[in-house]
């Protein structure tokens, strides 16, 4: 709940733990660009997931102001921005995450597949499990590594016996590439495990119940370089056969892994564009600001 | 002088000792060029060494004079007695000084008509007058030398502050000891007596003993004389309320902490968490009152009418109402380790797809397990020591049985039985409750130490 | 849509189910905590109610000289002895004059409480002009009057069943018609001490030995608490093993059955050190252990609470850390104290099992005027009522108890106030 609150735009918490530098006051003056509308591409045919007018409420607080942006099919989209700018709390909307907390409000229209994500009828707890998420800091339950990845299959009830879910565990682990590690010891907890391979697992685990689209929440924050470049291998085979969202602080990791870029600030989604453009040729002011690091 | 006036003259005298430091020191100090006096303290603090000198080894004379003084002047007494008399058993010598020390407080000597008694009230009357005496002189003595030393010790160059926070400092210690005292104490007090017992009942016997009627005869020629002391039938009943209590108080006492945490909303704990914590505030004396009054007699018309014949001091009832007396206890405990288990445990399961329920059951309740254990061995130890409900509501005659719908008693039932009314210290009756009481002890020292030990570790877990 | 897809969605209604009926479980938890916590209050509140009420009696008495053997000229010493028992049961013999039966003329006699005569003696001596006239006074009715008045007592039942016979009831009804019964406000319950008969009995010796017991009790732990608290936030060493072993000792302290304390007052305090039996000294002496863990670690959160920068200011300025101690850290740190302070106490107030030890459970008769007295306290009292027979003892014991109640509860709101008013965030 506290990461949360932390992250949004210009939240007076003063309790942040986040390392990096906020923007300060002056220079957010200094670059308070007009941002009217998002420039470039924010759209595409046949998307995965979209999201129109979508606003963002924690309590009286407006977190999200008007995000209209598509995912496109087995793309990996990277969310960058400075921190507070409402990036994770977005990605927080595409799987009804936010609804675990009471003060925050969701509205607009989202989609997956052309489905009303928000809508009455639709389930949760369903949602969640078409939409798996990784998640910023690595965190496995405190049971083995098998029963970690098998924690899914078994809530939803995904095999019908033993052997099915063994075959399971592993085919997730060898996704995640992490089986090679870990095949001698499924029975030892998942929290004696390095940061990496812990990141891995939850991976593993987030692929175990066959998700559409999985959700990363800076997932290589807390990991060392190695580690990081390991999980970056994995997202680029994982893209076959899933589409990704990925929030990161690091902007070489959007450039080296994503396809297509979107940059938030203070709450607005000011640019969606290949990932390409955005780095070499951005179209609005305050990215360029970004990216050549004059904040953030 | 009786004690109060010894100590409200101290104080006067220490009042005076202090102004009198203070100043003598102004009196010493010469002035340095600047005007500044080269005292090393400020002059309070001379006023302050001077009562400490004055005031502590008086007091600690005192406080041990009184300590030891009765028991002295008691012996002196007795050996004062006619041989006949002190060949008397230590009962017997305990009611006749008893008799003897009346006589002296009430002023009424002259009426009594046993000669012997009249002497002893007389010389005991003495010696209490010589003991106040004394005791009077010497601590009044020791605190004028002390008052005369520490005025010969003010000059500008004592340091004064410093010998008076060492004082301080070594009272603070001495403070901080007395939880050590304390423990040295219990044990010393519940080893002693118990070592005297097992020299009359063997330890075995009353370790794996079935027959407990600790009702010795008052002439030592009857039969059955020397009572039977297997304790089995009290831990057995001891465990059975516990059990009870526990069988109600954990899954209430764990379902009100999840709810609260988990599903209430903001108001609702604002309201709940408060009248919860009632529960734990309620005198035991009342829930053994409502137990033996209301709630025996229910559960006893409740069998009865279902057609099972339950006494009307069962276990059940006791167990009952001491579950909810712990069910306060086990909640904030359980309150407290759930929410010690990250969120990030929490969204990684709703991440998932998880319901709320599932969540809890498979990854909250697994990550708080062992503060949940540790939190039910404490209440445990709470359920074990209990006395007042089961004194109350529990029955008096040890039945080694395990069906809650019987009467049985606990150790802490008999300990209270044994050591209440006329008791003759010495009697294996009497010692036969410390024995007791070293067990209890025991247990609930070890029940305590592993339940902490494995609250600290689960804590270290996320921290 | 994929296969995954339709079998969660297949489940989903059955783990919904689940869902439902766990949130049910822990709201019927919550539920029956309440529902207990709200029928022991009302049972107590319901058999005490009736307590703070007492059945008087008005009688007509002749304050005859003959029959109490005294003259106007007599001494007050003669005046105290005089026979007015005698009085009192003439009376009831004149008002029912075709009772014969020497056991009912008994029951008769008993139909007013025997503080009858004490309450016409107090009256004549202090006016012995009195002495000659007949004068109406309002007397204590017996125990089983007033359980009768109070409705206790069903006429219908057959009379063996009853406490109160045909022919006693006959006596009443005819006091009621006549107005000579009454119920009024229960003033013995705070003015009395402790008495075998019920309606006599009250519970000021009780308050005044609680009040004693616990002054002795915060005397004793108040101090040593707190130094013993700050000597082991402030100045304590690291790693000592010395202070690991205090440590680990108030922690298991604070857990020791309470019982346990009561063996170590009767072994060492009465035994060893000779203090006396079933006074508010032993008492307070055997509390103050049992609350001092308590205090100290609530001493020891409020000392720790108060922000380090304070007390480097003071140890800048030159202050040794002894005086940092008396003049920053303590001021600030006292709401909290007193309020973990105040909540021992209570706790204190509220023990009955080590007292039971250590003589407490004495029948007391006077209300004690020293720490050196016997006493028994409130709690005790309670359990000595609510072992004793009489129906009326039952009501008085729950009266006992809303009365032991509303102390605590206004002990906690003070608490509660002082933490609220005090409460400072750093």
């Amino acid at each position: 709940m506290n990461e949360i609150l932390e992250t949004l735009p210009g939240t007076t918490t003063q309790s942040l733990q986040s390392d990096e530098p906020k923007p300060e006051a002056k220079t957010r003056d200094e670059f308070d660009v007009e941002i009217d509308g998002t420039v470039g591409q924010p759209f595409v045919d046949n998307p995965k997931m979209s999201s129109r007018n979508c606003d963002v409420f924690y309590a009286e607080k407006q977190a999200i102001f008007d995000v209209n942006v598509d995912i496109g099919r087995n793309e990996i989209i990277a969310m960058i921005g400075p921190s507070g700018c409402g990036k994770s709390t977005y990605l927080r909307v595409l799987n009804r995450m936010n609804d675990t907390i009471p003060i925050c409000r969701t509205t607009g229209t989202h989609t997956l597949d052309g489905e009303d994500i928000y809508a009455k009828d639709q389930d949760p707890v369903l949602l969640r499990a078409r939409v798996g998420m990784v998640f910023q800091k690595p965190n496995p339950f405190p049971k083995s590594i098998y029963d970690n990845v098998a924690y899914g299959p078994r809530l939803h009830g995904l095999t019908s016996n033993r052997s099915e879910l063994d075959d399971l565990v592993e085919a997730s682990l060898t996704k995640a590439g992490l089986f090679k590690e870990v095949k001698d010891d499924l029975q030892k907890p998942g929290t004696g495990l390095s940061g990496g391979q812990q990141q891995r697992l939850c991976i593993a685990r987030a692929i175990a119940v066959d998700p559409e689209v999985i959700l990363m929440d800076e997932p290589t924050s807390a990991l060392d370089p190695i580690a990081t470049a390991i999980i970056e291998e994995l997202m680029d085979d994982l893209k076959e056969s899933y589409t990704i969202a990925i929030v990161t602080h690091s902007m070489q990791q959007a450039a080296r892994v994503s396809q297509r870029t979107a940059y938030f600030h203070l709450g607005r989604l000011v640019e969606v564009n290949d990932t390409d453009k955005v780095f070499t040729n951005p179209e609005h002011q305050l990215t360029e600001n970004y990216i050549t690091g004059r904040f953030g | 002088m009786p004690i109060n006036t010894i100590l409200i003259t101290l104080v006067a005298l220490l009042i005076f000792g202090y102004f009198l430091g203070r100043k003598r020191s102004l009196a010493v100090a010469g002035s340095t060029a600047k005007g500044y006096s080269d005292l090393h303290s400020l002059p309070s603090y001379y006023g302050y060494m001077v009562a400490v000198w004055a005031g502590i080894p008086a007091l600690i004379i005192l406080l041990i004079w009184s300590a030891f003084s009765s028991s002295i002047v008691t012996s002196m007494t007795i050996s004062g007695l006619p041989e006949q008399m002190q060949a008397q058993s230590k009962q017997q010598l305990g009611l006749v000084m008893n008799e003897i020390k009346n006589l002296a407080n009430s002023g009424l000597i002259a009426n009594e008509t046993d000669p012997i008694k009249q002497a002893a009230a007389e010389h005991y009357q003495k010696l209490t007058h010589i003991n106040t005496m004394a005791k009077t002189v010497v601590v009044f003595v020791i605190a004028l030398i002390g008052l005369v030393l520490a005025m010969r010790l003010i000059k500008p160059e004592t340091r004064a502050r410093n010998i008076v926070e060492g004082v301080i400092r070594w009272t603070m210690i001495i403070c901080a000891s007395i939880a050590i005292l304390t423990t040295v104490g219990i044990v010393m007090s519940v080893l002693f007596e118990s070592l005297l017992f097992f020299t009359s009942v063997s330890p075995i016997e009353f370790l794996f003993g079935t027959k407990w009627s600790p009702q010795t005869s008052i002439r030592t020629d009857q039969v059955g004389s020397s009572g039977s002391f297997g304790a089995i039938p009290l831990f057995v009943g001891t465990m059975l309320i516990s059990a009870v209590a526990l069988c109600i108080a954990v899954p209430v006492g764990l379902m009100s902490a999840i709810y609260l945490s988990e599903y209430a909303n903001k108001n609702i704990r604002a309201f709940a968490k408060p009248t919860l914590e009632i529960l734990a505030g309620i005198p035991t004396v009342v829930y053994g009152f409502f137990a033996a009054l209301s709630v025996a007699p229910f559960i006893r018309n409740l069998g009865e009418s279902i057609g099972l014949d339950v006494a009307s001091e069962s276990a059940l009832a006791a167990g009952l109402v001491m579950g909810i007396m712990i069910i306060p206890f086990v909640s904030s405990l359980s309150d407290d380790v759930i929410s010690a288990v990250p969120q990030a445990m929490r969204d990684g399961s709703f991440g998932m797809g998880a319901t709320k329920s599932e969540t809890i059951r498979q990854v909250i309740i697994p990550a708080a397990l062992p503060g949940i254990v540790g939190g039910i061995l404490l209440a445990a130890s709470r359920a074990i020591g209990e006395t007042m409900i089961v004194v109350m509501a529990a029955g008096l005659s040890a039945n080694l049985t395990i069906n809650p719908l019987e009467a049985v008693t606990t150790v802490t039932v008999q300990i209270v039985t044994l050591l209440t009314g006329d008791q003759e210290f010495d009697s294996p009756k009497t010692l036969a409750a410390f024995a007791l009481g070293l067990g209890l002890f025991v247990t609930t020292l070890v029940l305590n130490i592993v339940a902490l030990h494995i609250i600290r570790k689960y804590r270290e877990q996320y921290e | 849509m994929k296969d995954s897809t339709k079998i969660i969605k297949a489940g989903l209604n059955k783990r919904y189910a689940r869902e439902k009926r766990f949130k049910f479980f822990g709201l019927c938890s919550i539920i029956l905590s309440f529902a207990f916590l709200l029928i022991l209050l009302s049972t107590i509140v319901g058999r005490g109610l009736p307590a703070f009420q007492q059945t008087y009696m008005k009688l007509d008495v002749t304050l005859d000289e003959e029959t109490l053997g005294v003259t106007s000229n007599s001494s007050s010493k003669e005046l105290f002895s005089a026979k007015y028992d005698k009085v009192i049961r003439n009376t009831l013999y004149d008002m029912f004059p075709n009772v014969s039966d020497r056991k009912e003329k008994r029951a008769l006699r008993n139909i007013v409480s025997n503080s009858a005569a004490y309450d016409l003696r107090d009256k004549v001596i202090a006016n012995p002009e009195l002495l000659g006239t007949t004068q109406s006074y309002w007397f204590l009715a017996k125990d089983d009057v007033d359980v009768y008045m109070k409705g206790n007592i069903d006429r219908n039942l057959p009379e063996s069943d009853r406490r109160i016979k045909d022919f006693q009831l006959v006596w009443i009804d005819r006091l009621i018609a006549e107005d000579r019964l009454e119920k009024r406000f229960n003033t013995v319950l705070f003015n009395a001490a402790d008495s075998r008969e019920p309606e006599q009995a009250g519970m000021r010796g009780a308050i005044m030995g609680s009040f004693l017991t616990m002054l002795v009790t915060l005397l004793l732990s108040f101090p040593v608490a707190v130094a013993a608290a700050a000597y082991l936030e402030e100045f304590a060493p690291q790693n000592n093993r010395w202070v690991d072993l205090i440590e680990v000792n108030i922690n298991n302290l604070a857990a020791v059955p309470s019982i346990v304390f009561g063996l170590l007052g009767l072994a060492v305090f009465i035994n060893f050190f000779g203090v006396p039996r079933s006074t508010p000294l032993i008492g307070g002496l055997v509390l103050s252990l049992m609350t001092l863990p308590t205090i100290i670690i609530a001493s020891r959160a409020a000392i720790k609470a108060v922000p380090p920068s304070i007390k480097e200011a003071a140890i800048g300025m030159g202050a040794s850390p002894v005086q940092t101690l008396f003049q920053h850290t303590l001021p600030l740190a006292m709401p909290g104290i007193l309020t973990g302070t105040i909540i021992g106490m209570a706790q204190a107030l509220g023990e009955t099992a080590p007292l039971l030890m250590i003589g407490m459970v004495a029948f007391v008769a006077e209300v004690p005027g020293g720490i050196f007295d016997p006493a028994t306290v409130m709690p005790v009292q309670i359990y000595l009522w609510s072992d004793s027979p009489e129906r009326a003892f039952t009501e008085r014991t729950s009266a006992a108890i809303m009365v032991l109640l509303a102390f605590l509860i206004v002990m906690n709101l003070i608490a509660i106030i002082l933490r609220k008013k005090f409460e400072r965030r750093w």
